[in-house]
């Protein structure tokens, strides 16, 4: 047998321990998402058409959690990660770069801009290119304020302000269009989703839509929704970004994992968020 | 010499341990000395208080814990596997509503979780559960 | 020293005389357990809020002694007696001597 083999059939064991087939057995489904007694948060709903005979219902991360961590999201002061928006506000309103504005000085208020996150990943016509709201914040950064050290893709300050930009969008409804221009980017990050990747041979796909609601070790696999994002993890006790969150999956599967902003994360979070469509905004999500 | 897998194996997590400092975790004489310098070694009801912790928490760094002692003086709690047990003690005051707090704590791994009230009349009440704590699948 | 300390608290804006009413708080602290190795295989050194405390006019409701077992931004639910008008005064004491503090008031019809 050679080496490859040996390898293909551990992972394929690893598959099979997780059980074959969907198990929402012991994952307690209906319940209903309500942040701070308004937002109303739509946590199951029926699949976007493109995922029509692959899901029957797409979940929310939030369902896969225990009532404790579901609890924290369910009001602003429980929730950890508002201390991040919070942060996130202040350098909304602070004056940064050689021009001497602010955010507020074009956007007037984060609540401007609460339409942002349901539709990013989008394509970005002056640019040609698909582009994430970490972008966005670095053309804004680089091109209009005159900033000479922009923040990191992945940077706390960066994560920060889009999980202040994600906040004011709780409860919109996920809808990032993947026809037009974004195709492309789109097809790119399909066939990403399914590629096995790392010595485990995993793919996004074999873990999050053919064993969600499975236990991995003791813990639930989620379907891998993304609207939660950036999502406070109780694990890091602190927010965690999209890419940050490829980047540790592809990693655990023993591969060498795209770079945080590459071409390639970018176009797997669009086809990500595409399957998302229909759920609503939740970053800062609490999940474990 | 020939060594086999399993002796390489466990010389490298030895070899790891040492690197990396394993946590200490406390010993029963240090749990045992903690509750006797909160209670003076006396001895404790089970009744009257309440100790409301999850079976199962998702993780151990973030792990929310209630008590409430109707009428105590203070309430001690303690992680039994932690490597240091003590986590807080809370001293209600005359403007305290209730005898009841919340915390949010961390527990190395599966254990048990006491909380230890003290009644204003020099007696002593416990509660004890087991948490359980969830190795996650992913460390992504 | 740990940065970007802030507290929140949250109490009801009114109540009826002698209600019991909750009060949350929380507080961004990495509270550094002293038990943890840097990536250059040193102990980074404790640095945690060792004391919490909440009086209602200059009466003390809840004093909380804390160890390296609370959890990162540590997080206090208690409830207070208010039988007039008055103000919450909530401390918070850090290993490096830092004192933060934040206040809310109640009105009691």
């Amino acid at each position: 047998m050679t080496r490859k083999a040996l390898l293909g059939g551990a992972s394929a064991a690893i598959i099979a321990a997780l059980a074959a087939g969907v198990g929402l057995a012991d994952i307690r489904t209906g319940d209903s998402l309500v942040i701070n007694g308004e937002i109303e948060i739509i946590t199951e709903t029926a699949p976007p058409e493109h995922l029509a005979g692959v899901f029957n219902t797409i979940y929310s991360g939030w369902v896969f959690r225990t009532d404790e961590t579901r609890a924290m999201q369910a009001d602003d002061f429980d929730n950890p990660g508002m201390l991040y928006v919070e942060q996130g506000i202040e350098a909304f309103n602070t004056a940064m770069g050689t021009e001497g504005n602010s955010c507020a000085s074009c956007h007037e208020n984060p609540e401007s801009l609460a339409d942002v996150r349901s539709t990013y990943p989008q394509w970005d016509e002056a640019h040609g290119e698909v582009q994430t709201v970490e972008m966005q914040v670095l053309e804004c950064q680089t091109e209009r304020m005159g900033v000479a050290e922009p923040y990191g893709y992945d940077s706390q300050q960066m994560r920060n302000m889009v999980a202040l930009i994600a906040s004011v969008g709780r409860g919109q409804l996920v809808n990032v269009a993947m026809d037009g221009p974004a195709s492309e980017a789109w097809e790119l990050g399909r066939e990403i989703y399914y590629t096995q990747y790392g010595q485990m041979e995993l793919s996004c796909a074999q873990c999050h839509e053919n064993n969600y609601g499975n236990l991995i070790r003791a813990d639930h696999l989620s379907q891998g929704q993304i609207n939660g994002f950036p999502t406070y993890r109780l694990k890091n006790a602190n927010i965690v970004s999209v890419h940050g969150r490829f980047r540790g999956c592809i990693r655990d599967t023993r591969g060498e994992p795209y770079a945080i902003g590459s071409p390639e994360f970018v176009a797997l979070e669009l086809y990500v968020a595409s399957r998302g469509n229909g759920l609503t905004v939740e970053g800062p999500a609490v999940r474990n | 010499m020939t060594q086999t897998r399993r002796q390489f194996v466990g010389s490298g997590l030895a070899v790891a341990a040492a690197f990396f400092g394993l946590p200490h975790i406390a010993s029963a004489a240090q749990l045992d000395e903690a509750i006797a310098a909160f209670t003076g070694g006396s001895d404790m009801a089970n009744d009257g208080i309440t100790l409301i912790a999850p079976e199962i928490a998702e993780n151990g760094n973030t792990v929310p814990i209630e008590v409430d002692a109707p009428g105590a003086a203070a309430i001690m709690l303690l992680a039994a596997g932690n490597p240091n047990a003590d986590v807080c003690t809370f001293n209600f005051g005359p403007a305290a509503g209730s005898h009841l707090a919340a915390t949010r704590i961390r527990l190395a791994g599966e254990q048990d979780v006491i909380a230890i009230a003290r009644m204003p009349d020099g007696t002593f009440k416990q509660a004890r559960q087991t948490v359980r704590v969830t190795i996650g699948g992913c460390g992504g | 020293m740990a940065e970007n300390v802030v507290p929140r608290v949250r109490v009801p804006r009114d109540a009826s005389a002698g209600e019991s009413v909750s009060v949350r708080t929380l507080i961004s602290h990495p509270m550094e357990s002293g038990a943890r190795r840097g990536s250059d295989g040193n102990l980074i050194p404790r640095s945690i809020i060792n004391r919490f405390t909440c009086e209602f006019n200059g009466e003390m409701v809840i004093d909380v002694t804390i160890e390296p077992s609370v959890s990162t931004n540590p997080y206090f639910q208690f409830d207070a007696v208010v039988n007039e008008t008055g103000t919450f005064a909530f401390t918070w004491y850090d290993d490096d001597g830092s004192v933060y503090t934040d206040t809310a008031d109640i009105t009691v019809a």
